[in-house]
């Protein structure tokens, strides 16, 4: 396989927040690159931060938080040292973000033709008709029957896949650099989820775009990416391609979530149970914030966090057990 | 062969739209839907929104009263009966919701939040109700001190145990989860998952598990039952049904539900199915699924198909080739 | 100690404990929200100003507010008469410490008589639905639109003029709002998943209302009650001030303005601070009212706590 530029680099991005009843240390250095034209999936489970990540590098993170530390590298530029109006011009062209729930995402009082072709008047300062002529187009291509009847409905009208289609045609009318999806098909129906994700894919090669697709759903990982990062609680355990996560996960947690869902290929009586709960981030596990519930825990696990070792080409897993059994990141 | 629990006969419900007490259309939302659920058994259903699995699964309980058709519990019809006959009904049946932050009354304790039925019934009350509820919260996997608190205390998957123990206050025969565990996260929804079986083994109970997620329900049913626009296509054992695949919205479905193996991204899937699915107040004429069906023929779109027995008991809905 | 039945009760003692723990622990932390607020301790504290000169107001009243002393008539405020005299020389100040009672009295059996009236008429219109709910809501309508000021005086000019009847005008047209606050919230309450599952499991009717739909209203049936007490006291002065209410030589604080209305120019005082004494005691109701709302809040209270836990743990650690 070509070696691929880095489009997105994440180093060591730390995010707070300063809420009422303390701090939530909601993203603890995290690190990750997305290359150019890959599909990279952040998986976890509720809390685990993959939201937040999202609006950190969007750096539309809600108060109370804050980015504390580190660094997001857009094709080389730290995107935390712009100013607010380069950060502007930078969102919805470069990089463009599809949500979870395109109700609310979505203006009820503007038509569909003209929300989808506000990034054209404000990033290509296209005139208005001009740019409603643009989104139909975009529109059509996002699978829309008839385009142009449906530009002049309103969201409420619309079905929602109709609805996600539509945020997917906003997102792209810039040809953006990144596509961030959070969550997009979660709240559909699955054969609407299917094709909001193979139209993805299909579009993503077309115009050689990477995407940052987060989801809790492990099969649709599967389905959709190419590379994957596995968070929990607020770091990144394991980072690998698709097949070698699925194939050859490494770091405890990433197993007992894979073995933890049910399946058609099991037929086993009983899933596998992970002990006690996802941690709150106000007064973290010491160390390893998966220690407390990890039966390969040993006494390093409570007091040091573990650093990113790669364990073979590609594969990183932050986990004490490997080691020395690789090289630290 | 096993006793039915349940048995529905051409159960219809459809919900009149009004305009100024005309009514001007009606949302099918069940149309003659016909199955049993037997002693013992777990039953999934499944389907898309605009189904009528959640119609259905109220239905059954006469949380919503039928248009038409019979309900029969352990033989007798239930449909239409007063609240006074309903009672012994009411106590061997219970419900468990999908959204555990809404289910638990937040203004009661624990204690009286899974007592209720007990007080309902009049089984136990006072004190006798409190050590009840606390052996059944132990069965749940909860603690003691657990009773004399308040929901917002507790975490979703904690929630859901509670809800859970309350339906197994008064020792029902049949329990309905309707989407009990897709708000859960999969370490959590794990946990619940082994216990409802662990749960259903030791007291003999019988299941019907609604869910959208095909891997749970596979998981958990030994029976499943697939539904479009308000009508049963296809029903047979879970294996039939996975294995076997007839009616082309149950194999498209399954094709469209995305697997945990990387390597079927690479190969091509059988059915792709296009299209939205359509309104519940103006549904397709003939077979409902004609419009996006792949192997849609002549007559699918004048008559409807009933539901014809393939062999073994697995049942489709669907014109033969 | 060997007294029969002594094992029972200290066991169903304990439960109770067990049992009012959760809920004092509840209360606690209404309170602790509640004390941290400037403007609803401060509205706390005129509201229990006005309840103690309310009920011992006329024990320190030093002079005698109703009988006459011509020749103290229209003293300004001094150091005798710190709010100076009225027009028959009787102390402001005594007349207001005794009147406060009346003002008080209005409050209290106007919403005796509103609240559980409205309560009850919005619970079974929320819980039942259909035609009755169409029937009550209609009804409330009705009395919604009453002008409590012509009722008052359609009132005395049958029965007489008197507090008495404006009470009872003012109760006629008070409960409705209590029935749209409670049908509103039991339409709410009728739809969640847990009333769902109590009739999934035989409740009766009864048995929602009583255990659900009640309980779940209490707090914004609280808070208005709270709110209102300045409103219904400033519509019984208001009633008073126009002569439909307390009569003299009732000092009742409208009534004193209304009395002062006409010395304005000569006399302010008469006027005057019986008028700040009413917005005082609505202000110090609303405060407390908008305060109690707060504290109620589940967010804020959810906020608040984690740091009321905080300085319980250090305080009980320091002991």
């Amino acid at each position: 396989m070509e070696a691929r530029e880095d489009l997105l680099v994440v180093d060591r991005l730390k995010t707070q927040f300063f809420t009422y009843g303390g701090l939530v240390e909601a993203l603890d250095e995290v690190s990750f690159e997305i290359k150019k034209g890959e599909i990279f999936g952040l998986v976890g489970e509720s809390g685990c931060g993959k939201s937040v990540t999202a609006t950190s590098i969007l750096r539309l993170v809600a108060k109370p938080g804050k980015i504390i530390s580190g660094r997001v590298l857009l094709d080389g530029q730290d995107l935390l040292e712009k100013n607010d109006h380069e950060m502007n011009s930078i969102r919805g062209s470069r990089i463009a973000m599809i949500f979870q729930d395109p109700t609310s995402s979505l203006n009820p009082v503007f038509r569909i033709g003209r929300q989808v072709g506000e990034p054209y008047v404000y990033h290509q300062h296209r005139g208005k008709r001009q740019a409603l002529m643009d989104a139909t187009r975009i529109l059509a291509k996002t699978g829309f029957p008839d385009a142009d009847e449906k530009a002049r409905n309103y969201p409420h009208e619309l079905s929602g896949g109709l609805r996600q289609r539509a945020m997917i045609a906003m997102a792209l009318t810039c040809e953006p650099e990144l596509l961030i999806a959070d969550e997009p098909t979660t709240n559909l129906d699955v054969t609407i989820g299917r094709q909001i994700l193979d139209l993805v894919k299909d579009l993503q090669r077309e115009f050689g775009a990477s995407v940052l697709w987060i989801t809790h759903d492990m099969a649709v990982v599967a389905q959709m990416c190419d590379r994957v990062g596995v968070m929990y609680a607020g770091s990144i355990v394991e980072k690998t391609d698709v097949r070698t996560l699925f194939r050859n996960a490494k770091h405890p947690y990433t197993v007992r979530l894979l073995r933890a869902i049910p399946s058609a290929a099991k037929s086993a009586e009983t899933l596998e149970e992970i002990p006690g709960s996802v941690p709150q981030l106000i007064h973290p596990p010491s160390g390893c914030r998966f220690h407390p519930r990890c039966d390969s825990a040993m006494d390093v696990c409570s007091q040091v966090k573990p650093l990113e070792i790669e364990v073979e080409p590609g594969h990183v897993v932050a986990c004490h057990l490997f080691r020395g059994k690789g090289k630290v990141t | 062969m096993t006793t039915a629990l349940f048995e529905c006969r051409n159960l219809t419900k459809f919900f009149p739209i009004k305009s100024l007490f005309r009514e001007t259309g009606r949302v099918h939302a069940v149309e003659d839907v016909s199955f049993t659920i037997p002693e013992g058994g777990t039953v999934g259903l499944v389907g898309e929104s605009g189904c009528g699995k959640t119609t259905l699964a109220r239905t059954i309980l006469l949380l919503i009263e039928p248009t038409s058709g019979q309900i029969l519990f352990r033989g007798e019809d239930m449909v239409s009966r007063s609240k006074r006959e309903l009672r012994r009904f009411r106590r061997e049946t219970a419900i468990v919701f999908q959204d555990p932050y809404s289910s638990l009354d937040p203004r009661m304790l624990i204690a009286d939040v899974v007592g209720e039925p007990l007080v309902i019934h009049k089984v136990a009350f006072g004190e006798d109700r409190d050590d009840v509820v606390l052996s059944l919260l132990k069965r749940v996997g909860l603690e003691a001190d657990h009773l004399y608190r308040y929901p917002h205390e507790f975490s979703g998957g904690q929630r859901q145990r509670l809800a859970i123990a309350r339906a197994l206050a008064g020792d029902p025969k049949f329990i309905l989860l309707d989407e009990a565990t897709s708000a859960l996260d999969v370490s959590v929804q794990a946990k619940i998952l082994n216990m409802l079986n662990g749960l259903k083994a030791d007291l003999g109970l019988t299941y019907m598990f609604i869910s959208h997620d095909l891997s749970v329900v596979r998981h958990l049913s030994d029976h499943i039952g697939v539904m479009y626009l308000g009508r049963m296509v296809e029903y047979g054992t879970r294996d039939q049904v996975f294995d076997t695949p007839t009616h082309p919205y149950t194999r498209g479905l399954l094709a469209a539900a995305p697997s945990l193996d990387p390597d079927d991204r690479d190969r091509p899937r059988e059915v792709v199915l296009q299209g939205e699915v359509p309104s519940a107040v103006e549904p397709p004429s003939g077979c409902r699924f004609h419009p996006r069906c792949p192997v849609c023929k002549a007559q699918c779109d004048r008559e409807r198909p009933e539901l014809v027995d393939i062999g073994d008991g697995h049942l489709v809905a669907c014109f033969p080739e | 100690m060997r007294i029969p039945g002594a094992a029972l009760f200290s066991s169903r003692y304990r439960l109770l404990q067990k049992r009012l723990h959760p809920i004092t622990k509840e209360w606690g932390l209404t309170f602790y929200v509640l004390r941290h607020s400037k403007l609803a301790v401060i509205g706390g504290f005129i509201a229990l100003a006005f309840i103690i000169i309310a009920l011992f107001g006329s024990l320190f009243a030093p002079y005698d507010p109703i009988s006459a002393n011509i020749q103290d008539r229209f003293q300004p405020p001094s150091a005798s008469h710190p709010l100076g005299t009225d027009t028959m020389g009787r102390d402001v100040m005594s007349r207001m410490l005794a009147g406060a009672q009346h003002s008080i009295k209005a409050g209290l059996i106007v919403l005796a008589i509103a609240v559980p009236l409205g309560v009850l008429l919005g619970g079974i219109a929320g819980l039942f639905g259909g035609w009755v709910d169409e029937v009550i809501m209609r009804i409330t309508d009705m009395f919604l639109a009453f002008p409590s000021l012509v009722l008052a005086m359609a009132f005395s000019a049958a029965l007489g003029p008197s507090l008495f009847n404006a009470m009872i005008a003012l109760s006629i047209v008070w409960w409705p709002m209590y029935a749209r606050l409670v049908r509103g919230q039991a339409l709410a309450v009728r739809e969640t998943s847990y009333v769902e599952a109590a009739r999934s499991r035989g409740a009766s009717n009864f048995h929602i209302m009583f255990k659900h739909i009640l309980p779940n209203c209490l707090s914004p049936i609280l808070v208005t009650l709270t709110l209102d007490m300045g409103w219904v006291i400033t519509a019984a002065a208001s009633l008073s001030f126009l002569g439909f209410g307390a009569q003299p030589p009732i000092p009742e604080w409208g009534r004193m303005v209304s009395d002062g209305r006409i010395y304005m120019l000569r006399a302010w005082w008469m006027s005057v601070f019986p008028g700040l004494g009413i917005m005082f005691v609505v202000l110090g109701f609303n405060l407390l009212g908008d305060g109690i709302r707060d504290s109620l809040d589940p967010k804020l209270r959810r906020l608040t706590e984690v740091t009321w836990k905080r300085e319980k743990t250090s305080s009980s650690s320091t002991d």
